[in-house]
């Protein structure tokens, strides 16, 4: 139907009168001079044939299209006579025109065939079929061993418990009293006139030789004992103010 | 008594047979052909053929909902015709469904041409033939068929479905491509003729 919307498609041309695909048909002879064609009128004598129409017909549009484009090569070749500067050298016009109407020919077998799959498709439209899925190695079940309903009573019980509250012990700094450094500084200046405070605290930890120091300074503080120290960082020399 | 246990000795082979080739057909996702059937019911193909005869007489179209069909080199059961409607009722049929022209035409190539790459579609189409190809692949009337050489495009050719949705027993029931472009040839020259009494 739509198909032969375009090729009845009536042309009034200067060159020629008649049906778009008698032009073609002519065309394609070599009997009409495709020069002489005013391809701009063939798309306005289309344009408003479409016009005239209700719906849009985009099949007709599409045939349209693929050759008013056939006929513009066509003449495009045509406008390009010298070989050697045409941008389609690679075939002569003659060759165009047969490999299009090749081209088409080839096309419309196929847009018959499609026609034919369609009205077998209608024709069959009251087979009905099942369709299955293809058939698939089984899957492979692991069946489970007999289980006792206690038993997952049992594990459910166990996940329900209140859980014991966590131990923050080990997050709590120990800290010996500073007393315990006074009276140990205290001792050893009663035995020996000076110490070297690095070497009594060396083997003790670091929150402990902390508190060590601060009980060498309040001893200091009370002016129980003098410090020396040669240089920042060096060992500090402690021994009795008196 | 006797006479009923004598029935039952001299039961025609063919009849055991013909129900393990029902029981096969029933169970299967799609058609079976006869080397299928014989290698399943471990009998030879010609066996298999006479209880498929069998079959196909029990299996027809007026005498039961089940219809024994040959389709796409296979055999097949399916639902009887007059049980259409209400088979549409139940199922849908999303294969078949809204086909497009483009698809269509694109499967008439594949069908025809097949194995066929999309570039070879475009070619003859005048369009790109992508989603068209796509499509088709996505319902299963086609599926790809290796390459072209040297890992060029893939080609692409019709399946054992597309022949059972258009009720084909094989490829060889679709027309001759140049019988359907007779029209089109009887047209072109009838043109020319038009065409040489104008030029003369």
């Amino acid at each position: 139907m739509t198909a032969v919307a375009v090729r009845d498609l009536d042309l009034d041309l200067d060159a020629f009168e008649g049906p778009f695909d008698l032009l073609l048909t002519l065309v394609l002879k070599d009997e009409l001079e495709l020069g002489d064609v005013e391809v701009a009128s063939v798309v306005a004598a289309f344009v408003e044939r479409f016009a005239e129409r209700d719906a849009a017909d985009l099949e007709a549009c599409g045939e349209f299209l693929v050759l008013i484009a056939a006929l513009l090569e066509l003449k495009a070749r045509a406008l390009f006579p010298d070989e050697e500067n045409s941008p389609f050298e690679e075939l002569d016009p003659e060759e165009a025109a047969g490999e299009l109407a090749e081209r088409l020919a080839l096309y419309r077998r196929f847009k018959a065939a499609a026609e034919w799959l369609e009205d077998r498709l209608a024709a069959e439209s009251d087979r009905y079929f099942r369709l299955g899925p293809a058939p698939l190695q089984p899957v492979v079940e692991r069946p489970l061993p007999p289980q006792d309903p206690a038993a997952l009573a049992a594990a459910l019980r166990a996940l329900a418990a209140e859980p014991p509250e966590p131990s923050l012990r080990h997050l709590a700094l120990q800290f010996p009293p500073v007393s315990v450094f006074l009276e140990r500084f205290r001792a050893v200046l009663r035995r020996r006139p000076r110490f070297v405070f690095d070497h009594e605290v060396r083997s003790l930890s670091r929150v402990e030789q902390a508190v060590a120091f601060l009980a060498l300074l309040e001893l200091r503080k009370g002016g129980e004992v003098k410090l020396g120290q040669a240089a920042p960082f060096e060992p500090i020399t402690v021994w009795n103010a008196a | 008594m006797e006479r009923g246990m004598s029935l039952r000795l001299v039961e025609n082979p063919v009849d055991r047979l013909a129900r393990t080739i029902e029981a096969l057909l029933v169970i299967a996702p799609g058609p079976l052909s006869v080397d299928e059937l014989a290698a399943a019911a471990e009998d030879d193909a010609e066996r298999v053929e006479t209880a498929l005869g069998l079959l196909a007489s029990r299996y027809r179209e007026g005498r039961s909902g089940i219809v024994l069909e040959h389709v796409a080199s296979g055999y097949a059961f399916r639902a009887a015709r007059e049980a259409a409607e209400a088979c549409a009722r139940l199922v849908e049929r999303p294969v078949q469904r809204g086909l497009s022209q483009a698809a269509l035409e694109t499967l008439a190539i594949v069908v025809y041409l097949g194995p066929v790459s999309r570039p070879e579609i475009a070619r003859i189409r005048g369009v790109a033939a992508d989603s068209a190809v796509a499509g088709l692949v996505e319902r299963g009337l086609i599926a790809e068929a290796g390459r072209e050489q040297d890992g060029g495009a893939v080609r692409y050719r019709t399946t054992p479905l597309f022949e059972r949705v258009f009720g084909l027993s094989s490829l060889s029931e679709l027309p001759r491509l140049d019988d359907l472009a007779a029209d089109s040839a009887e047209l072109r020259a009838r043109l020319e003729e038009v065409a040489g009494r104008r030029g003369a």
